[in-house]
Parts: structure tokens; C-alpha cells; sequence
């Protein structure tokens, strides 16, 4: 019978949730890690008992951890995240420039082939990749020459934060930055190019339909349709039917197009969700009605998901990495937010229910589903 | 013998007790302490100091005999009180919260 794993990283160490397919009865183990901020832990699809973890404090700098056992042990790798050659210097929030700087590791995304590979997206915004396990780490470098000195900080940082393999063509990997944007590459890393037409970003940027510089909070594929691409933007909903080439706005209906995270259906590629939030300074659900929305359409036609989740005095925030599925059937879904709460549906988003109340905030979730 | 005590979480990180032992040969520095520490626990490299510059970590502190050496030269002889190992070398997170 099928498992599920939630990994939930959070500030103050790692959770690891499993369930049997029913997805009613949950066991917590953890803190794993504890006292450090766990910014993400992602499983090899290849071998899903190996985990890697980005544990990182601002005391004590970056250290990365790996477990083989599914998250019962861990132990230290590699963490010495290097820029290859001259840095050089992007730009800062004031306009300014300033050189890039080594700050933590937002994202790990082990290869769809290989469970010693693996891709470490970092602040200042890099993409780094480890083919022995994660010991060493090696700077896909040419990422920084797309524009590098245009790219800016968000108020979380200039963080690479995602990092999508396109299943049917190990070439192609896609990046986004917060503030910079979302980034391609077709021949394995050797060389990028920006793939933001499209985007518009009034208020942030001096031209707003500038090559680089959006502010990307998060992006989604569903494997099967890998030139279909979904974005969370600082504002706005967009989507891609080319790779990138070309995107345009699917906010529709929304309350609210802002927000950070957004996932994909694993069986049904037309079917997103997303958090709306509250912005520009807010940054919690509208009313206070924790909601997510769910279109079946690929976007501009949504519809609000309340069932079990707090309609009232919720001033919460779900982050970009806090939300992914499982490839069940139906589909779960699952986020966390910064209250610490881990919510999870296991029929598409129709009800939900809070598998933890009380974890510190959360940071980032994946799922695993297991054989 | 020099005696280092470390922040609780390096001590986790490390799996080591809060004062650890290292032998360091001539007059000892805060290099040459950090030198005995990394090669003896190699998990600590990069979080007391940067891998590549060696230079401390922002929110990191050395204290001595009561004394502040943070701001120090890291090339400068600790005295011998702690070179003895009379007193120990203490590598504190700085007071932020969190």
C-alpha cells in the first residue's frame, strides 16, 4: 500500500509527517535539526530514502545534511558554496551596486536520475550543483552573466528559490529569483537566458516589461506538459504555453493576484492552486479567511476552497515553498504557514484538515509519495 | 592543552561536549585554535568563520580572562592563560533573539 511523506521544514528545525494512502492517521517525528532554520528538505525521486537538508542560521552560516534512511538520521556535507571567478556585484534595493555575498541555501532539488546529483539554489542568487551527494558543490556560473548587475533583493533577499527539471529533456532547467526572474537553460547548465516576456511589473521596476528584474515568487510545472509553466508573481497569476517564451495573466477572478506559492494538480495539469494574500505591506489572507483558490481551467476562473480551513481572524502567511501535492488519487495537497499549521487535503482541495497546529513557522514543504 | 567552549549549537552540530580540547603547538592564535578545531571537527568549517576569507562570522564572538578579542587580530598570541589551558577560549553567538 502506498505511503506519503510530508517533509516540513520550519524555523526552528525539520518535521517529517508520514501516512498510510488513507491519509487520516499521521505520524509527527521531529524536530529534526533543531534550534536551526530549515529553509528546505527535498527527497531524490530516484531513491526517496535519501533526503538532503539546507539547515542554515544566521549565527552560524549555511550547513547542509543529508539522510538515508528517509529523515530518522542525518549527517553533514558539503557547505562550502563558492562563486566561480569574480563575483561582481548586482544591484541592491537602493539602486546601488553591491557584490554578491554567500548567504544560505533556499532550495535543494535533487536530479530526476541521479540521487547523488543535485541542485542547490542559494541567496545571493545562484544555482550550484553537487554530483558526488552533496559534498561539493560547483557554481553553474553563466546563470549570473544573464543581467546579473540588474538583479535586486526582495524583502526576503535575492534567493534562487525554484528549480524545475523538465522530465522529458534533462537539458532543460528552469530558475526564478526573486528580484530578478524566471531563467532557462537548454543544454544542462552551460548556458541561461531570461524567459520573462510578458511580465509586467508597474510598480516595481522602471520599465516594467524590462528583460529581467520581476519579482518570481514562485513557479510550477505538471511533468506531463513541461512547456506549460504556472507563476505566483509578486502581483499577478501568469502562465506559459512555450517554455517561457512568452508569458500572460490567468488572475481572473482572484481576490487578489498577490501572493507566493503555487502548485499543480498531479493528475489534472489545467487544475493550479494558489494562496491569495493581502499586499503590498499586509501580507496576510484578505478578511482574514485563509482560502485557497483552485482553478480547473489553467487559470482566470477560480474558485475559493474553505472547507476545514479558519474563515475568521487568520493573519497568517503561506510561503513559496510551503505548498506541494502528492500523486495519489485523488490528489493531495498540502501548505504550511507562518502560525505553524500543516494543512492538508486529501480529495483536490475540496476539505482540509491541520495535520499540525503548532509547529514554528513554517518554511517550505514537499511530498513524497511512496511505493 | 587549549580549551575551547562552544555555542550549544555547534556542540550538537559537532556532537561534542561544550568544552572541547585541542593541542596546539607554539604560541597559540585564534587561527591556530580554529585551525585544531576544524581539522578536529570538520562540520564546524564555515560557521564560526567563512571557508575562503577565514574571517569571523558577523554574529560571532570571542571572549577570554573577561576579555573581548573579537575584534582582535585573529594572528595575535592568546595569552597564557589560555594557552596553559587555565582559562578557556569561549566562541559565543552574539545576543540577537531568534
Amino acid at each position: 500500500m502506498s505511503k506519503v511523506r510530508v517533509l516540513v521544514g520550519t524555523r526552528k528545525g525539520a518535521f517529517v509527517l508520514t501516512a498510510d494512502a488513507g491519509r487520516e492517521r499521521w505520524d509527527i517525528s521531529g524536530p529534526h535539526l533543531a534550534g536551526w532554520e530549515i529553509y528546505h528538505l527535498n527527497g531524490s525521486p530516484v531513491n526517496p530514502d535519501r533526503l538532503y537538508a539546507s539547515q542554515t542560521s544566521g549565527w552560524f552560516g549555511q550547513v547542509i545534511q543529508r539522510s538515508n534512511d528517509g529523515g530518522k538520521t542525518w549527517e553533514p556535507v558539503g557547505n562550502k558554496f563558492v562563486y566561480e571567478g569574480t563575483p561582481g556585484t548586482h544591484q541592491w534595493y537602493d539602486g546601488s551596486q553591491r557584490s554578491w555575498e554567500f548567504k544560505r541555501v533556499w532550495k535543494l532539488e535533487p536530479s530526476l536520475t541521479d540521487p547523488e546529483t543535485v541542485y542547490a539554489g542559494v541567496e545571493d542568487a545562484a544555482l550550484f550543483r553537487s554530483s558526488d551527494g552533496g559534498q561539493s558543490w560547483q557554481e553553474l556560473s553563466s546563470l549570473r552573466s544573464v543581467k546579473g548587475e540588474l538583479w535586486a533583493p526582495g524583502a526576503g533577499g535575492m534567493c534562487l528559490h525554484t528549480i524545475i527539471q523538465d522530465p522529458g529533456n534533462p537539458k532543460r532547467i528552469f530558475t526564478a529569483i526573486s528580484a530578478a526572474g524566471t531563467f532557462r537553460t537548454d543544454d544542462g547548465g552551460q548556458t541561461w537566458r531570461a524567459v520573462n516576456h510578458g511580465l509586467q511589473s508597474n510598480y516595481e521596476l522602471p520599465d516594467p516589461s524590462a528583460e529581467v528584474g520581476h519579482c518570481v515568487h514562485c513557479i510550477a510545472m505538471h511533468p506531463s506538459h513541461p512547456d506549460v509553466l504556472f507563476m505566483q508573481k509578486h502581483w499577478d497569476v501568469m502562465r506559459t504555453d512555450d517554455a517561457g517564451e512568452s508569458w500572460h495573466e490567468v488572475s481572473g477572478n482572484l481576490p487578489t493576484d498577490f501572493g507566493y506559492t503555487i502548485a499543480v494538480h498531479s493528475h489534472e495539469p489545467e487544475t493550479i492552486y494558489i494562496v491569495p494574500i493581502k499586499s503590498d505591506s499586509e501580507h496576510y489572507p484578505p478578511d482574514g479567511m485563509l482560502r485557497v483558490y483552485r482553478s480547473r481551467t489553467g487559470g482566470n476562473e477560480w474558485e475559493a476552497l474553505t472547507k476545514g480551513l479558519p474563515q475568521s481572524n487568520c493573519y497568517v502567511n503561506v510561503l513559496r515553498s510551503a505548498m506541494a501535492v502528492d500523486t495519489l488519487d485523488p490528489c493531495g495537497v498540502y501548505f504550511g504557514t507562518t502560525g505553524g499549521q500543516v494543512y492538508a487535503s486529501a480529495d483536490s482541495g475540496d476539505s482540509w484538515a491541520p495535520l499540525a497546529r503548532d509547529f514554528p513557522p513554517v518554511l517550505s514543504i514537499e511530498v513524497q509519495t511512496l511505493p | 592543552m587549549i580549551r575551547v567552549v562552544l555555542p550549544m549549537q555547534l556542540c550538537n552540530l559537532a556532537n561534542v561536549s561544550r568544552e572541547v580540547e585541542l593541542q596546539v603547538n607554539g604560541p597559540a592564535t585564534i587561527s591556530d585554535v580554529l585551525d585544531a578545531l576544524e581539522n578536529r571537527c570538520p562540520v564546524l568549517r564555515g560557521t564560526i568563520r567563512d571557508q575562503v576569507t577565514l574571517q569571523r562570522r558577523p554574529f560571532i564572538r570571542y571572549f577570554a580572562c573577561g576579555e573581548d578579542l573579537s575584534q582582535e587580530p585573529a594572528s595575535n598570541p592568546l595569552s597564557e592563560e589560555v594557552a596553559s589551558g587555565m582559562e578557556p577560549l569561549r566562541v559565543v553567538g552574539a545576543m540577537a533573539g531568534g
